[in-house]
């Protein structure tokens, strides 16, 4: 009886622990196969440890060369939906407004049509105007998937800011321009900062609508990877791969590490 | 909004048309104009078939003749998402309850152990999935050693002693990939409550089962139906797993769209199908939003 007992009182924690075995799953076999020495041209199954490719991870110029391209078309997409993205929630929550209503829904309908519409629309009004498909298209399509993601977020992150903070600077004498430096930024910057993240993670890991206008000249990494997983499977790949998860690990736990403190303090 | 006052929410005559020009404009430019154009070619005809040029001409008949033709697609993409969709409020309700109420003060880290494994390309996880179900993967190998196939094939884990390449593999895939949209909103809507309101129950002699169906369960609807949408529609346009992880049985609409405008140049039916998919897809949100009683989609 008390052994019954026992069991149901841990089961839900059971069952979390295997879901997080499930969900690392994936992640510990692309770590484990950044050291595989794969035997012909696919990593994908176990022969031996080696840290080779680890001394080689950019030994393929044409992954690496689609990586800096998505870190390019990832970097200018995440500036530009940011500024636009931060803008429109900055409008949504300050000011009352005719039309605000639209405006939400116009934010809200490109999140819950289907990527490939998204991409198939894009691929049509660029073919109808002959706009030649290429750095510039892909940009531009990054932008408007991620300008919703940021002022969803940033929105979410400034509701119930107390604006009489603003008037405030501004009654003591200080200039709108200032006020915006000293008072509004600082304030909306945690929000902001979080989005900009998001935006730049969406952008960099987007195959769907990526492949409806990237064309022929412009070859993103998730591109490269996709468009050759049938010839080949490189443990660059997986290198690659892991010191991206690396990286955004720390920075995350660095943001989390500060927002706490600040907490604290 | 009635507290917009307190919060000193300024009546703006042209200051928030200024800072929300930039985003509209580009919203409206590339995203309302273009879905405006695929309508146009979705009603067009194709003059030549060798060209991928057409002539607007009201053709209403791309959209059943599409429908006729994709049938199989099209039901297969809403069946995988849905399943997945079920799997992931299974595995993911009771994983965001754990987090949301039992884990105290490792609330926050296992909250962002969640979200960790989706820092990878969602590609690269995918093929590791290929890694993971296939023939010389652990879970197959252990199957065959243990001489359980039969058993394994007839609770519907494995078709003929494989996974990769087959309907299970692209659904988990799908499942896997898409589960963070439904643990985040379903943990949002869990942390809300009031624990004052469990007490309540208590006190009121309740047990906490009946406590669970009663106040925690309804009170987070909001955050199911959230996830819902938000692991529903992205599933079902989903084409990276059903190409990785299955086979040329298991195709789904997003493969078909893709190649009927990238490979065959046939604008009008890719066009047709697009808007087909995407008016069922809303005809389903809308009926699922009626049987859940959640008006408040904004939230």
């Amino acid at each position: 009886m008390r052994a019954v007992h026992w069991v149901t009182r841990h089961l839900l924690g059971f069952y979390t622990f295997l879901a997080f075995v499930w969900l690392f799953a994936p992640i510990f076999v692309i770590i484990a196969f950044s050291f595989n020495k794969p035997k012909g041209k696919f990593n994908t199954v176990w022969q031996q440890f080696t840290l080779e490719n680890w001394a080689h991870p950019f030994a393929r110029r044409d992954y690496t060369q689609a990586l800096f391209t998505s870190l390019k078309v990832a970097l200018v997409s995440c500036i530009i939906a940011t500024i636009m993205g931060s803008l429109l929630a900055l409008a949504l929550s300050r000011y009352k407004f005719r039309g605000s209503g639209l405006v939400n829904i116009l934010i809200v309908l490109p999140l819950t049509t289907p990527e490939i519409v998204l991409g198939a629309s894009l691929f049509t009004l660029f073919f109808d105007r002959n706009y030649t498909l290429g750095f510039t298209t892909v940009v531009i399509a990054h932008i408007m998937f991620c300008v919703s993601f940021v002022a969803l977020t940033v929105k979410a992150r400034i509701r119930g800011f107390d604006w009489t903070l603003e008037d405030a600077a501004l009654d003591l004498g200080s200039p709108p321009l200032r006020t915006f430096r000293t008072v509004t930024f600082p304030l909306i910057l945690p929000g902001v900062l979080a989005a900009a993240l998001l935006s730049f993670a969406l952008s960099i890991d987007d195959y769907i609508i990526t492949s409806f206008v990237a064309g022929d000249s412009v070859t993103t990494f998730p591109m490269q990877i996709y468009g050759s997983t049938k010839t080949e499977i490189p443990p660059q790949v997986h290198v690659i791969a892991t010191a991206l998860l690396f990286v955004s690990v720390i920075l995350i736990t660095i943001g989390t590490l500060r927002g706490l403190a600040k907490e604290r303090a | 909004m009635a507290a917009g006052d307190d919060t000193g929410q300024r009546k703006g005559r042209f200051a928030p048309y200024g800072l929300l020009s930039p985003g509209i404009i580009w919203l409206v430019l590339f995203f309302l104009v273009p879905m405006w154009t695929l309508l146009r070619i979705a009603l067009s005809h194709k003059p030549n078939p060798y060209l991928p040029n057409y002539v607007f001409s009201w053709r209403w008949s791309n959209f059943s003749d599409a429908v006729d033709r994709f049938r199989p697609e099209l039901l297969r993409s809403f069946e995988y998402a849905a399943i997945a969709t079920v799997l992931c409020i299974l595995i993911g309700y009771p994983l965001a309850y754990y987090i949301a109420v039992k884990s105290g003060r490792w609330k926050n880290l296992l909250l962002g152990l969640v979200i960790v494994p989706f820092f990878t390309s969602f590609l690269i996880r995918t093929i590791a999935w290929q890694t993971i179900l296939g023939s010389n993967g652990f879970i197959v190998t252990s199957i065959h050693d243990l001489h359980l196939t039969g058993l394994s094939d007839a609770i519907g884990l494995t078709t003929r002693g494989a996974i990769l390449n087959t309907p299970q593999a692209v659904i988990g895939g799908l499942t896997y990939n898409f589960i963070p949209f439904m643990i985040l909103p379903i943990y949002v809507s869990l942390e809300k409550i009031d624990p004052a309101l469990l007490e309540a129950a208590r006190d009121l002699y309740s047990t906490p089962a009946r406590a669970f169906w009663r106040v925690v369960l309804p009170l987070s609807l909001p955050g199911v139906f959230a996830g819902t949408l938000l692991t529903f529609i992205p599933a079902a346009g989903d084409f990276i797993n059903a190409e990785l992880l299955g086979n040329t049985n298991t195709r789904m609409i997003g493969t078909t769209v893709s190649q009927l405008f990238l490979a065959e140049s046939d604008y009008p039916t890719a066009a047709a199908l697009s808007f087909i998919f995407m008016a069922i897809i809303t005809i389903a949100v809308l009926i699922y939003a009626k049987v859940l009683g959640t008006d408040e989609l904004s939230t």
